[in-house]
Parts: structure tokens; C-alpha cells; sequence
């Protein structure tokens, strides 16, 4: 089976580069680093629409080191920094 | 039988056009108050449905979840839930959703359903969806989801038809027996299993398009990109605050002349004496001086809700994230700072949508610099008397610029300000995350943008008509009583209790420049910013009598130096002059200490840059 999943290296969406696409394959939020708990940095992503499967681009980069991230998520839009976007992995 | 009041509840997620729905529904007839103990708005309103039931309808602050994360989300929760203090429970919650965006609201709708309220899906936008080519089995999704599923365009006329027709068949059915609540907070996995089922119930019942929302990505390829996006950024407010200053300015004089005249047919008509007196210098010219500044507040409300509405506050924040972050402050502190550009009172209220504390309360400390509309009377009356109306470098207002400078002033020791406060006081400290949704852009819809807009000018007007009309009669009052002695040559003021208080401060504030005249005008402008300006109306038109009641500031430019006006200026930028603005820290914050800290380095700040300002001016030979 040619699926592209399994060809393409996972990473964690929060060292993507503009113009990047791939397909969520799961959250991790303990690889995160963020201020917030791992149980409420999951609870968060997964209610703006981060969970497995879900297709995602990063669309826009700010200024500053590349920060934060503009991720286009199935049909929405969500600005997030890089430090949460860690905790999805995507391939 | 009269059937008692039915009551709604508005429940969606942001951006999913909840508000222009409320606004739809009841047009003007609302009234906003504060929740109990809290300081989330509440925003109710009423309509009468085809079938002649009376409705109450309740518009919650947006939210991803019944989890509750804010005291924004908690007032969602417990409202729904029934549990909120003063509250009846709703009879029918309406959960609002985005038709071309649909499935966070999905899942917050299934979320929902264990509370086991009677509920309408509300599928809004629906003419946007369709123009995209999405289409929405809606038979299909009603029966999946176990929920009537209605379609509405809340910004067209006969829009919600539909809704209103389908809440009279659900209302006369309504059980009159409490459902069961089976609701819990979900753990993750629940959550993720909520997802999933949003998710498959949208790919059966809903078709998306091949084709995305070019035109928002067109737009954004401009409006984000890093460099790109934050010229256009700063253009925006830059126009903004020259339209401030242009559009208003026939406007403003047709007010004032309006007073003017007013004035002049009181003096006319009464006999001399103190009524005739109050009721030219204390009530016409002191109120007329403060109303004449509503065009200024509506330009600067309409530019507000339109990039709100437009879809480019969450832009805005997204650009502003990093640089905000290096001094300290989160990228959503942008919008409350930018409602702080208003009034910091509003402002401090939004900061509500940062939920670290410590993000909050830097951005709380912070947001009385921000150039507030009541400061926009000052800094108009002071630069009109003192800064030549010419244009430089052939199209720009050196008046417009003067402006630009002193809300760069307030932006540039805002930064500085939460840049120090991060390195001194709160140390440890990690940053708090920034998520946020960027909606895609939408035609403003005029009709809530003039209800926004008449709200505030409401509130402004019924400042003016209590706080500042009372303030003015205060004032007033001090210039006028004493009365001087029979027989005495120094103009009346002289012997009044406001030229004792202001003679006695004066020689605290006689080192940045500042007359007695000012020092007494300081005092009632405690009670809001704006006042000062009319305070000092009063002040000088009592002391030049009639002639002096035309123009404040022809009479400030002869009777005050560049040196003066300049460190007015200078001190307005930073003076805590707004005795409501620090009750609102106190009531935000929780406590006396925060609002005294606010209170005290603004006084520092504004004194300090004063007396600086006015010993350049001086050397420099504008004393």
C-alpha cells in the first residue's frame, strides 16, 4: 500500500516550515514544553480541531523567529506558537 | 392566558456570528449589565415571536467547551447548567454555529446534549456556506445529531424566519418536567471520542467544496505575511487616528457652535446673576464641552468594530504575538489594549479572554496608557490652541502628527512598562500559550456595527449626563463661592474655595510648568479625563467673563506658555486621572495593592515626563 503516512518521517508541526502539509498522527503534549498541563494542552488542541487524522498547512509565520504559526486545520485557521505545536506530531 | 416569558440562551463558539444573530433577533431592544460578582458582560434582549410569545433572549459569551477554563466560560457553563446565581434556567439554548465551519460547534452541540436542555442547532451564515458550495443534509443532521436543526442569515432581513417559526412549534411543546443532566467535564479521551463523532456526522451529512475560501486567502497572503503585515498594521491605525482628527472636525464645530449659541440665548434671556451664570458656564459651556467630543468617539468605536467585524482583530493579535512578546505580553493582550484605545475600562473588562493571571495583570497595569477617548478632549483642545494647522512634507497635518506621537508615546511606555514588570516582579514565569482562531474575513454587517456603536454612544452620553453634568456643577460651584467682596477689582475667581484648593497644590506642580488654574482643573478631572477640559472652560470663562466663553483655547494660548501646554501634554499621556478606571482594576484584580501600584507609577510616570518635557521646552526657549 502506497500510503503517504507511512513514507513521510513524522515530526512535530512546531519545526514546520511555511508551506508545509501533512495529516496529524497523534498529540504528544509531554514533548511540549508549554506553560499549560499535558491533560489541558491536549484538551485545548483537541477542541480547536488538532486530532489524529485531521489534514494540516502551515499557511504564515511571524516576524520574530518564525513565530507564531498560522495552521490551516481541515477548514479553519488557527494561530498557535510554535512551542504548543509541538506536542502534534504530524507525517 | 398570557404564556409567561420563554427564555433563550445564545451558546456558540467565537466567530460563529452568535452576536449578529442576538442582534438580528432583537435589534436595539437590549440591555447589557454585569453578572453578578463577576465582571463577564451579560447581554440580554427580547423579541416577540410570529405566534405573539413574549421571548427573553440571553447571548453567552462564546466558548469551545462547557469545561470552563475562564470566568467568561464558567458564566457559559453554569448558565446553561442552570447554576448560575439570579439566573432562570433557559427554556431552549440555541447553539449557533458557523454553516461554512462546522465542526468545533458539532462538537460542542454533542457536548451539550448531556446537559439535557431542550436545544436548536442554528446553522448561521448559512447564504456564505452555500455561495462556497457547501451543502448540509439538514434533515439528515437533525436526525444524527438527535437536535431540530434550523438554517438562518442573521444579517438578512426575514433571515432568522425560519428559527422563529421553529421555536413557536418547539416552545408550545416544551416538556414541563426537568431533563436529566448527565453532564460531566470530559476527560481527553471523551473529548477526543466527541471529535471523532462531530467529525463522521459531518462527513455524512455535510459536502465541502474542493475550493477553499480564496478570497481570505488572498487577503491574508498580504495581511500576515511578516514583513507585509505589519506595514498594513501600522497604516491602519495611522489612519485611524487621522480620521480621528479630520472627519470629526465639522461635526465638532456644529456642536460647539450649537452650544455656543445656546449659551448666548441663556445669557440673553435670563438677568444677570448666578443662575444666569450657572447655567451658561456650569451646565451649557462645561457638558457642551464635553459632548462636542461624541464624532471623535465614534469614529474611533466604528473603526474598532469594523476591524472586528471584518475578521482583523485576531490578524492583528497574531502579528503583534512575538513583539508583544518581548516585552513581556501575550498576543491576545492586543485586543483588550486596543479597546483600551476607547476606554481602559472596556479594555481592562476584555482582558478576560487571557486566562494566566499574571499575563492578565500585566496587561490590566498596562492598559490605562493606552490613549483612552476621554484623553482625546485634552490632547484636541491643547493641540488645536498650540500647534500650527499646517501640512508637512505636503500631505500629512502637523496637528495629526502631533497626535500620532503621543499615542506612539502611550504605546512606546506601555511596552517598556510590561517589559519591566516581567523582569522585576514576575520573574518566574513561563509564557502562557496563544491559540486562536483566524476567522475567515466577512463583509462587516452595518446593522450591528450601528448597535455597537449606539450602545457606546449611549454610555458616553449618560456619562456626561451624570458623572460629568454633577462634576460641573461641583466645579462650578468652587469657582463661583465664595463670592469676592463688594467693591473688589480681581476678577471674582480669585476669592473662590477652587483658588484656594489650586493655589495650595500649585507649588507641587508650579516644576512641570502648571498654573493654579490647572491645578484646580486636575482635581474634578479625577472623575473622568474629559472633564479637565471643561473644568478649565469654567475656570477661565468665569474669570474673562463673557467674551473668553466662545473659545477655551484662544484663552489658553494667551494665557499659558508652549512650555505649559507641551508638559500638559506630556502629563496626560500618563497621568491615573480616571477615578473609574482604577475602581476597575481594584474590582478586576481582586485588590487595593494592584490598583495603588497602578496609581502610583502612573503619578511617577506622569510627573516625571512633565518635568522633563517642560525644562527642554523651557531651554529650548518656548518658556
Amino acid at each position: 500500500m502506497t500510503d503517504l503516512n507511512e513514507t513521510r518521517r513524522m515530526m512535530p508541526l512546531g519545526l514546520a516550515r511555511r508551506g508545509y502539509a501533512g495529516v496529524i498522527q497523534h498529540l504528544s503534549a509531554k514533548d511540549a514544553g508549554s506553560a499549560l498541563s499535558d491533560v489541558e494542552l491536549e484538551s485545548r488542541l483537541i477542541e480547536l480541531g488538532f486530532v489524529e487524522g485531521a489534514r494540516v498547512e502551515v499557511l504564515h509565520e511571524g516576524l520574530v523567529g518564525r513565530d507564531p504559526i498560522a495552521v490551516r486545520v481541515d477548514n479553519i485557521t488557527i494561530a498557535v506558537r510554535r512551542r504548543e505545536a509541538m506536542a502534534i506530531v504530524v507525517a | 392566558m398570557e404564556l409567561p416569558l420563554l427564555h433563550l440562551a445564545l451558546v456558540g463558539t467565537p466567530n460563529s456570528g452568535k452576536t449578529s444573530l442576538f442582534n438580528a433577533l432583537t435589534g436595539s431592544r437590549q440591555k447589557v449589565a454585569n453578572y453578578p460578582g463577576v465582571t463577564v458582560e451579560r447581554k440580554e434582549g427580547f423579541f416577540v415571536t410570529p405566534l405573539g410569545r413574549q421571548v427573553s433572549v440571553v447571548d453567552l459569551p462564546g466558548t469551545y467547551s462547557l469545561r470552563g477554563r475562564s470566568p467568561d466560560e464558567e458564566i457559559t457553563r453554569d448558565f446553561v447548567l442552570g447554576k448560575a446565581s439570579g439566573e432562570t434556567v433557559p427554556d431552549l439554548v440555541l447553539c449557533v454555529a458557523d454553516s461554512t465551519n462546522l465542526r468545533l460547534t458539532i462538537r460542542l452541540l454533542l457536548e451539550l446534549k448531556r446537559t439535557g436542555r431542550p436545544m436548536i442547532l442554528v446553522l448561521n451564515m448559512f447564504d456564505i456556506a452555500s455561495r462556497r458550495g457547501i451543502t448540509v443534509d439538514v434533515e439528515r443532521l437533525a436526525k444524527e445529531l438527535g437536535v431540530p436543526v434550523v438554517t438562518s442569515i442573521a444579517v438578512r432581513k426575514g433571515g432568522t424566519a425560519d428559527l422563529l417559526a421553529l421555536t413557536d412549534e418547539i416552545s408550545a411543546k416544551l416538556a414541563a418536567e426537568p431533563q436529566d443532566n448527565s453532564w460531566r467535564a470530559l476527560s481527553v479521551a471523551e473529548l477526543r471520542a466527541t471529535q471523532r463523532e462531530a467529525d463522521r456526522i459531518i462527513a455524512d451529512c455535510v459536502s465541502l467544496p474542493a475550493r477553499p475560501d480564496t478570497l481570505t486567502a488572498r487577503i491574508d497572503a498580504v495581511v500576515l505575511h511578516p514583513v507585509g503585515g505589519l506595514i498594513v498594521l501600522a497604516a491602519i491605525l495611522f489612519v485611524m487616528f487621522q480620521a480621528v482628527f479630520a472627519w470629526a472636525q465639522p461635526l465638532m464645530e456644529l456642536l460647539q457652535s450649537g452650544f455656543d449659541a445656546l449659551g448666548e440665548l441663556v445669557h440673553a434671556t435670563l438677568p444677570a446673576g448666578l443662575l444666569q451664570s450657572f447655567l451658561q458656564n456650569g451646565v451649557i459651556s462645561g457638558v457642551g464641552s464635553v459632548i462636542v467630543f461624541l464624532p471623535q468617539i465614534i469614529i474611533i468605536f466604528l473603526f474598532i468594530l469594523l476591524l472586528e467585524d471584518f475578521g482583523y482583530m485576531a490578524r492583528a493579535a497574531f502579528l503583534m504575538d512575538r513583539i508583544m512578546g518581548g516585552a513581556g505580553l501575550h498576543g491576545r493582550a492586543f485586543i483588550p489594549l486596543l479597546s483600551s484605545f476607547a476606554c481602559a475600562i472596556p479594555g481592562i473588562m476584555a482582558t478576560r479572554v487571557i486566562d494566566n493571571k499574571r499575563d492578565r495583570l500585566t496587561t490590566i497595569l498596562i492598559a490605562p496608557l493606552m490613549t483612552c477617548s476621554a484623553r482625546i478632549p485634552v490632547y484636541t483642545l491643547i493641540i488645536s490652541a498650540f500647534i500650527p494647522a499646517r501640512d508637512v512634507w505636503g500631505f500629512i497635518n502637523l496637528q495629526g502628527l502631533v497626535m500620532f506621537g503621543l499615542y506612539a508615546a502611550g504605546i512606546t511606555s506601555a511596552l517598556i512598562v510590561s517589559f519591566l514588570i516581567k523582569f522585576f516582579m514576575l520573574r518566574d514565569y513561563a509564557p502562557a500559550p496563544f491559540m486562536l482562531e483566524l476567522p475567515d474575513y466577512k463583509v462587516p454587517r452595518l446593522k450591528s456595527i450601528a448597535i455597537g456603536i449606539f450602545t457606546r454612544a449611549k454610555m458616553f452620553l449618560q456619562r456626561a449626563g451624570t458623572t460629568i453634568f454633577s462634576m460641573m456643577v461641583l466645579i462650578w460651584f468652587l469657582a463661583s463661592f465664595p463670592q469676592p467682596p463688594a467693591g473688589a477689582t480681581e476678577p471674582a475667581i480669585d476669592f473662590s474655595l477652587a483658588a484656594i484648593i489650586g493655589k495650595a497644590i500649585a507649588p507641587l506642580l508650579a516644576p512641570v510648568g502648571f498654573n493654579w488654574q490647572i491645578a484646580v482643573a486636575l482635581i474634578p478631572g479625577m472623575a473622568a479625563r474629559e472633564v479637565a477640559v471643561a473644568a478649565l472652560g469654567t475656570v477661565y470663562a468665569i474669570e474673562g467673563g463673557k467674551e473668553a466663553a466662545e473659545q477655551i483655547g484662544q484663552v489658553l494660548a494667551t494665557k499659558w506658555s508652549l512650555a505649559t501646554a507641551l508638559s500638559m501634554l506630556a502629563w496626560y499621556i500618563f497621568a491615573p486621572q480616571c477615578a473609574s478606571t482604577l475602581a476597575v482594576i481594584r474590582r478586576e484584580t481582586g485588590s487595593w495593592t494592584w490598583m495603588a501600584v497602578t496609581f502610583s507609577y502612573m503619578l511617577m510616570l506622569a510627573y516625571a515626563a512633565s518635568l522633563l518635557t517642560y525644562n527642554v521646552a523651557v531651554a529650548l526657549g518656548a518658556g
